[in-house]
């Protein structure tokens, strides 16, 4: 088994583009998240973060070819990785791996008669290896609001195993009526900011983001090492969290166990703290579980909103960047502990002394996911 | 070293036929495809009121797992943790995208919302029968053998999972086709080796 690094990466957020800036952005406090008052996606005034608060859109708005805003965006956010990464997208060996929930799932809302096909996340992810003129079948993820992670994991295990040299992994999610209207029939949408983690916490804000992370065998020009990660599920509910957490745990236990490290190595978690009372909790009593309560932990969903298939890979670029600066960006929007075990929040952005960082996401479906990512 | 696998059962569902390890084993060519799962689950004598929640998706991949697993899976061999699922589909959860945007109009339906998501059949697999390992869900233009054998090869080989159901989950319509099948590390009275050519066998055999 080859260890796996990764070698550029890039976010593209209503904030800033490139993992840099967006770094710095939220580093200073800054968020996407406001109010917007669109007919077309909410009859009421809510809290997102949309990238038409995205100040320059060049990079987005200069591909060219029949493209939709989603595929756009998944193909501006690989471009930018792989001016970083010195990496041939062509060549047989580089494979890319398409993350999302729902995709094209807006131009449903356009024309109930569009063909399946169209709308089919295959044909997007086929459409952008065609882009880069990849000779290789892509392959999409669609885990819920694991799948960031569970592509990562996935390309990881492809270039270990020798299959291919390097996995070009880009998510991305657009905010439409469809899922609005859905998180809000179930009363998940907080109607002001998101509170992660916090005492007055009362739901999550959706956000629109498109992430990517180049992984490579070749540690050259390597910043970092995917060292491992794992996939449980609750088998509890389709739709709400496990009621004790152990299944997360498991998660994160696998993931270190299969790193071959242990709770103790680990200097930072990047949690998944959509803000949801459940959620919070379940993740509260899976850190605790494995008495992880003193580690320096942080959720981002106060700067991006929930941001669902990018948001595993917007995390880990932040928490790789974390890793490389060793400052953590605080929890925006938490100030009082809201959850049942005690944990190392904060929303000042600290310093830390990571050599490892964990991150860790949940999903609809009862599934948990956990990567180590190692300096 | 590869360390070899072996399909220890197989089930394929398509409107109006059930076919279990490569046999024919329920047939109903009178009745419309989608009553065909709902007459399937009562003839079956099935007792499990969540089926009725369930969209066209997950009531498919869920009476496949039954068909899957009866009789040819000793759950008490594995921990919770040790079976995982590896599934797949072309048109992921767009049957109930669309009968969930249906209900935008008027009142967003939660219950339909919930199933809009391709990986909901897979954890209502888990609910059923409280696997806790792993479970991905790719999305393909056409099932592909090749990419399945290799990734879930490896996975046992990693030891990720130790019995683990695969295969392809498609419900758009009036068509659908499940085709899940058993890999474990043992092999069993009538097993087959687990190969690109045995899974494509199975995947195309729908009458039995």
């Amino acid at each position: 088994m080859r260890p796996v690094f990764t070698i550029a990466d890039n976010i593209i957020s209503p904030l800033a583009f490139g993992t840099a800036s967006n770094y710095a952005a939220i580093c200073r406090g800054e968020s996407g998240v406001r109010q917007h008052t669109k007919p077309g996606i909410a009859p009421f005034p809510f809290y997102a973060a949309l990238f038409d608060e995205l100040a320059d859109t060049s990079h987005i708005d200069t591909i060219a070819g029949n493209f939709t805003k989603f595929e756009r965006l998944l193909i501006a956010s690989a471009k930018d990785a792989l001016g970083n990464a010195g990496i041939d997208p062509a060549d047989p060996r580089t494979l890319f791996i398409i993350s999302s929930t729902k995709g094209n799932v807006s131009l449903l809302e356009d024309d109930k008669t569009v063909s399946p096909s169209a709308i089919g996340l295959a044909s997007s992810a086929a459409k952008i290896a065609a882009h880069f003129q990849s000779p290789n079948q892509p392959l999409v993820i669609s885990n819920a609001c694991i799948s960031g992670l569970t592509a990562l994991l996935t390309g990881m295990r492809l270039i270990s195993s020798g299959k291919y040299d390097h996995a070009v992994v880009s998510g991305a999610d657009i905010i439409s009526s469809f899922i609005l209207s859905g998180f809000q029939s179930f009363q998940a949408i907080s109607a002001a900011p998101c509170r992660p983690f916090d005492v007055a916490r009362n739901g999550i804000n959706l956000g629109e983001a498109a992430a990517t992370i180049v992984l490579s065998s070749d540690p050259a020009q390597s910043k970092l090492r995917l060292a491992g990660g794992a996939v449980t599920n609750d088998a509890n509910h389709i739709s709400g969290p496990s009621r004790t957490g152990e299944e997360l745990a498991l998660a994160i236990r696998q993931a270190l166990h299969r790193a071959a490290l242990t709770t103790a190595d680990i200097g930072f978690i990047s949690a998944h703290g959509t803000a949801t009372l459940y959620n919070d909790e379940m993740e509260s009593k899976a850190f605790g579980l494995l008495g992880m309560n003193a580690i320096p932990i942080n959720s981002l969903k106060g700067y991006y909103g929930h941001t669902l298939g990018a948001a595993g890979l917007v995390e880990s670029a932040i928490a790789i960047t974390t890793l490389q600066q060793q400052e953590m960006p605080g929890t925006k929007g938490y100030a009082v502990s809201g959850v049942s075990q005690p944990l190392q929040l904060s929303d000042k952005t600290v310093p830390v002394h990571a050599k490892h960082c964990l991150k860790t996401a949940s999903g609809f479906g009862g599934c948990n996911a956990a990567l180590v990512f190692s300096r | 070293m590869t360390e070899p696998c072996y399909i220890t059962a197989s089930c394929q569902i398509t409107p109006g036929k059930v076919v279990k390890d490569g046999a024919l084993l329920m047939e109903n060519e009178n009745i419309a495809p989608i009553s065909y799962l709902q007459w399937l689950y009562e003839q079956k004598g099935y007792n499990y009121p969540k089926f009725y929640k369930m969209d066209g998706l997950s009531r498919l991949g869920w009476l496949a797992a039954e068909c899957l697993l009866e009789g040819s899976f000793d759950k008490n061999r594995y921990a919770p943790e040790q079976v995982g699922l590896i599934c797949c589909n072309r048109n992921s959860s767009l049957d109930t995208d669309t009968r969930y945007y249906d209900t935008v109009k008027t009142i967003p339906s939660p219950a339909l919302f919930v199933y809009t998501l391709p990986n909901i059949v897979l954890g209502e697999i888990c609910i059923r029968h409280q696997f806790r390992g792993e479970n991905d869900f790719f999305i393909f233009e056409r099932f592909e053998p090749v990419f399945l054998q290799a990734y879930v090869q490896q996975l046992m080989q990693e030891n990720v999972f130790e019995a683990c159901i695969c295969g392809w989950l498609e419900f758009l319509g009036e068509a659908y086709q499940a085709c899940l099948y058993l890999v474990e590390k043992p092999a069993s009275k009538n097993s087959v080796p687990f190969t690109t050519a045995t899974i494509q066998t199975i995947y195309e055999n729908t009458h039995g």
